[in-house]
């Protein structure tokens, strides 16, 4: 165990940082990069020595309503950059995560966003975070400030690292400032339902929808038992509130032979897909597994099918690309999902399982000899000692 | 004399091309195999014509197989590799050199899938942007991202550059409509990054390989997004007084919170060139114009454009024209994207491609202005102004070899500018041989070297597309 008080640094800015991370280095000690800890349950459990935290980077460095852009350091709580970007009606455009209702805690942060890639609803018409993130500073394991995009939207200079590094998890370096692009926060949304649909028909709905003029940004489907006792298939709908009313009447009316019943407006509406950007109907009960599957929506079903009895509980995001579902905390279980995934091509996240599960199998999709062999190397560019969360995304690397 | 080095080639490989011919010609079929003079000759530049090289050879292959059996040959003979897809790379992306072979991916041009029900195409790297688009459009979607040369242009280069075009303020660049790629590495692997399945797990390679022009590998298919079409989709001009108005105009409209499909704009010489050209109806007597596209019901569209519009009269707009049909539409669009074609009938120009916040722009365009005229040059402005996507045209003749040097050195300027200002060298164009030079300015030497490493995770020798992107030795700005 790490005894917290002597195991964390938390650097007050960039430079004390890139010295901490040097220091670090030179005595052969590896580092776990920590934020406000809301999503410190994602990936392999901690190897290192020591902790390096985000905490007292914080603070928004610019706010550019008029040019839709903002940077933030690292470990600046999202709700401060939420709260700015509401006093000037804009928003993030990808919805990002919010992981408290999976691991129960911590504070969302700036950093933490960007290391996972977290991406909610409407990744499906404005993009996942990496889509938004447009610049990057952080620390490689040589110790010294990498700077990597800029803040203007179309930037082609050089190689792109500000993607490779959202999402991997801090195991290329230590973010300390993320810029990102912003949309205006729509006037108005609506939320188109439909009651007991089976997962084929869902899938063939929301896929009608997806496929239409109408701009739907947000598709899900929560099965039975999941806030009602009957499945529920949903499609958002956002923009200024004539836009809006048009494009739910042309949707509802191209959807009819499902059935669409209802329109949830404002706050019902927003509370629903923040329910289902988090995964909250799957968050209890605490012990099962959770997993994270992308694949192609026409293929979800297939893939449940395969899976049978292993899948406790699931729901769709995306259309059905995207599968939350829970299964027993075994590995034999987390065989199962892959095996089942396999045939219908994709890939499993286990977001959430206790350690020692993820300790045991593959957190990431297993990646193919000559990509793990890139991803050694990649990682070696940046952390040639491997300062840097070891062994959080695969095993060894 | 021109400005943009070349590096000296490398005479071990020039001793060795008997052998290196006759080690391509055993893998290939003979047609997949260019070594004549004339031949080779049709690839030495590419849309950046002031420079051109001979390359070794050109091979032409049709198949992953073969691809990957060239890159194998070549890792083996240390023999460097130029990708090239259409060969309209502005920024020289594609000009090979004495010590390369150009592989060009032309004869891998096969649509191999379409997927309407999980919206997305796979398509070899040689198809064109274009007909990604026209492939769809009876059923009503699209592909978004298009670059002024989608006729032309492949999707090849446009994963190799992260090409843009008007319509990606609304919809993004080639990267973020990009699904998947088929990557050919130096050790002949066949990668799959990314696909069809959202949020791939693991590094994000696809944003890695999307934009590293052809330095990380040959990207020989190409999965991209499709997308629905709107119900309708309406451009209108917006005609200015002058060039801040207009400018400003577009600040205003962004800082509104309004995101419009497209936002063009044109100062007076890029509208009197593009109207000759076209006849697209762009008014003549406005020293700046702006094209600003609508999508949606025919409600929606007008209810936005009657807010854009208050913003443009607040702005000094004194002639509004709206788009009364498809055909109109069409020209309007037309007369824009020919702007690069139609000023290459009245001279010879070096286009530019920085970046600049949004906010900027008017300070921007001035310096423009003032840069060009020091050099007693005239620049026709025509760029995607809602990103702030700069790209000055500064005319020049090429058979003067001291205003080639004024251009350039005046385009240089320009870009530095931009860096200046909070922007970028390049928003869709990319580094190529054009550029390199100035990386310095947009990056520090830590920035670079960590580039550098991750390049040299892919190509540790620095094979593929050489002497691109990265400052040569001695020479950073």
């Amino acid at each position: 165990m790490i005894a917290d008080e002597v195991a964390t640094l938390t650097p007050s800015d960039e430079a004390e940082a890139c010295a901490m991370v040097a220091q670090a280095r030179g005595r052969g000690e590896t580092l776990d990069i920590v934020g406000g800890g809301s999503r410190a349950g994602l990936g392999r459990p901690p190897e290192g020595t020591r902790r390096l935290s985000s905490m007292r980077l914080e603070g928004i460095v610019f706010h550019e309503p008029a040019e839709m852009v903002l940077r933030a350091k690292a470990g600046t709580p999202l709700a401060i950059v939420e709260a700015a970007l509401e006093a000037h009606g804009q928003m993030l455009p990808f919805e990002p995560i919010d992981g408290r209702a999976l691991y129960g805690g911590g504070e969302p942060t700036v950093g933490g966003l960007v290391a996972t890639n977290a991406s909610g609803p409407r990744r499906i018409s404005a993009g996942a975070a990496r889509d938004s993130v447009i610049g990057l500073r952080l620390v490689n394991g040589h110790g010294e400030a990498i700077v990597t995009g800029g803040r203007v939207m179309k930037n082609v200079a050089g190689l792109d690292l500000v993607k490779l590094n959202c999402g991997a998890l801090g195991t290329l370096g230590f973010l300390t400032e993320a810029t990102f692009k912003l949309l205006p926060k729509p006037e108005g949304e609506a939320t188109i339902v439909i009651r007991r649909l089976d997962d084929a028909q869902a899938i063939a709905a929301m896929t009608a929808a997806l496929g239409s003029p109408f701009g739907v940004s947000g598709a899900a489907k929560l099965s039975p038992g999941m806030g009602r006792e009957f499945s529920r298939t949903f499609l958002r709908i956002e923009g200024v509130a004539a836009s809006v009313d048009h494009r739910a009447e042309k949707l509802l009316a191209a959807l009819a032979e499902f059935g669409p019943e209802r329109v949830l407006s404002g706050d019902d509406s927003r509370r629903l897909w923040r329910a289902v950007r988090d995964a909250d109907f799957l968050a209890e009960p605490r012990q099962r597994a959770l997993w994270r599957v992308g694949l192609r929506a026409s293929r979800a079903v297939d893939f449940l099918a395969r899976l049978g009895p292993h899948a406790l509980a699931h729901l769709f995001d995306c259309g059905g690309g995207i599968v939350w579902l829970s299964t027993a905390p075994t590995p034999a279980d987390a065989a199962a999902v892959r095996a089942a995934l396999a045939p219908s091509g994709g890939h499993a996240t286990l977001v959430r399982a206790p350690d020692a599960l993820r300790a045991a199998i593959d957190v990431f999709q297993p990646q193919p000899p000559p990509l793990a062999a890139l991803t050694r190397r990649v990682k070696a560019a940046f952390d040639p000692d491997g300062v840097f969360n070891r062994g959080r995304m695969y095993a060894g690397i | 004399m021109a400005q943009i080095a070349f590096p000296p080639p490398d005479p071990t490989i020039l001793a060795r091309r008997d052998q290196i011919l006759a080690g391509l010609a055993a893998i290939l079929p003979a047609d997949a195999l260019i070594a004549d003079l004339a031949g080779r000759r049709a690839f030495e530049t590419d849309a950046l014509t002031a420079y051109r090289r001979l390359p070794l050879a050109v091979v032409l292959p049709r198949t992953v197989d073969e691809v990957a059996a060239i890159m194998r040959f070549c890792r083996d003979a240390a023999v460097n590799v130029v990708a090239r897809g259409a060969g309209t790379s502005l920024s020289g992306g594609a000009i090979p050199q004495e010590d390369a072979i150009v592989l060009g991916l032309s004869k891998m041009n096969r649509i191999l899938e379409i997927n309407l029900a999980d919206r997305f195409a796979r398509v070899e790297a040689g198809v064109t942007n274009l007909a990604i688009s026209e492939a769809v459009s009876a059923d009503g979607f699209f592909y978004a991202p298009d670059p002024s040369s989608q006729l032309a242009c492949t999707i090849g280069g446009n994963v190799g550059m992260n090409s843009g075009g008007a319509h990606c303020l609304k919809y993004g660049v080639t990267v973020n409509n990009l699904l998947g790629v088929r990557l050919v590495t130096l050790d002949g692997d066949i990668l799959e990054l990314g696909g069809a399945e959202p949020d791939a797990a693991g590094l994000d390679w696809l944003g890695l390989v999307c934009g590293s022009e052809g330095q990380l590998g040959i990207v020989v298919e190409a999965t991209v997004k499709l997308i629905r079409a709107a119900e309708g989709a309406r451009p209108v001009l917006f005609g200015f007084d002058s060039c801040a108005d207009a400018s400003r105009c577009v600040a205003a409209i962004i800082g509104a919170g309004i995101v419009p499909v497209a936002m063009e704009y044109l100062d007076r010489p890029a509208i009197a060139i593009c109207e000759a050209f076209a006849h697209a109806g762009y008014p003549l007597d406005v020293e700046a114009m702006l094209i600003v596209e609508v999508e949606g019901g025919e409600a929606e569209m007008a209810a936005e454009l009657a807010r854009i519009a208050a913003i443009a009269k607040a702005h000094g707009m004194r002639v509004m024209r709206e788009s009364m049909s498809a055909m109109e539409s069409a020209q309007i669009w037309k007369g824009r994207k020919s702007a690069f074609g139609a000023t290459g009938r009245v001279a010879d120009y070096i286009c530019m491609d920085g970046t600049v916040p949004t906010g900027r722009l008017p300070e921007a365009l001035q310096r423009v202005g003032e840069i060009c005229a020091g050099y007693g040059l005239r620049v026709a402005n025509v760029f995607h102004a809602g990103d702030g996507n700069m790209h000055p045209l500064i005319l020049y003749d090429v058979n003067d070899p001291v205003e080639q040097q004024k251009a350039e050195a005046a385009g240089m300027e320009v870009l530095k500018m931009s860096v200046a200002l909070g922007g970028s060298l390049t928003g869709e164009h990319g580094v190529g041989i054009e550029k390199r030079d100035l990386m310095s300015c947009q990056f520090g030497a830590a920035d670079l070297a960590q580039q550098k490493r991750v390049r040299a995770a892919f190509d540790p020798a620095a094979q593929l597309n050489p002497a691109k992107v990265f400052p040569l030795e001695g020479r950073g700005a």
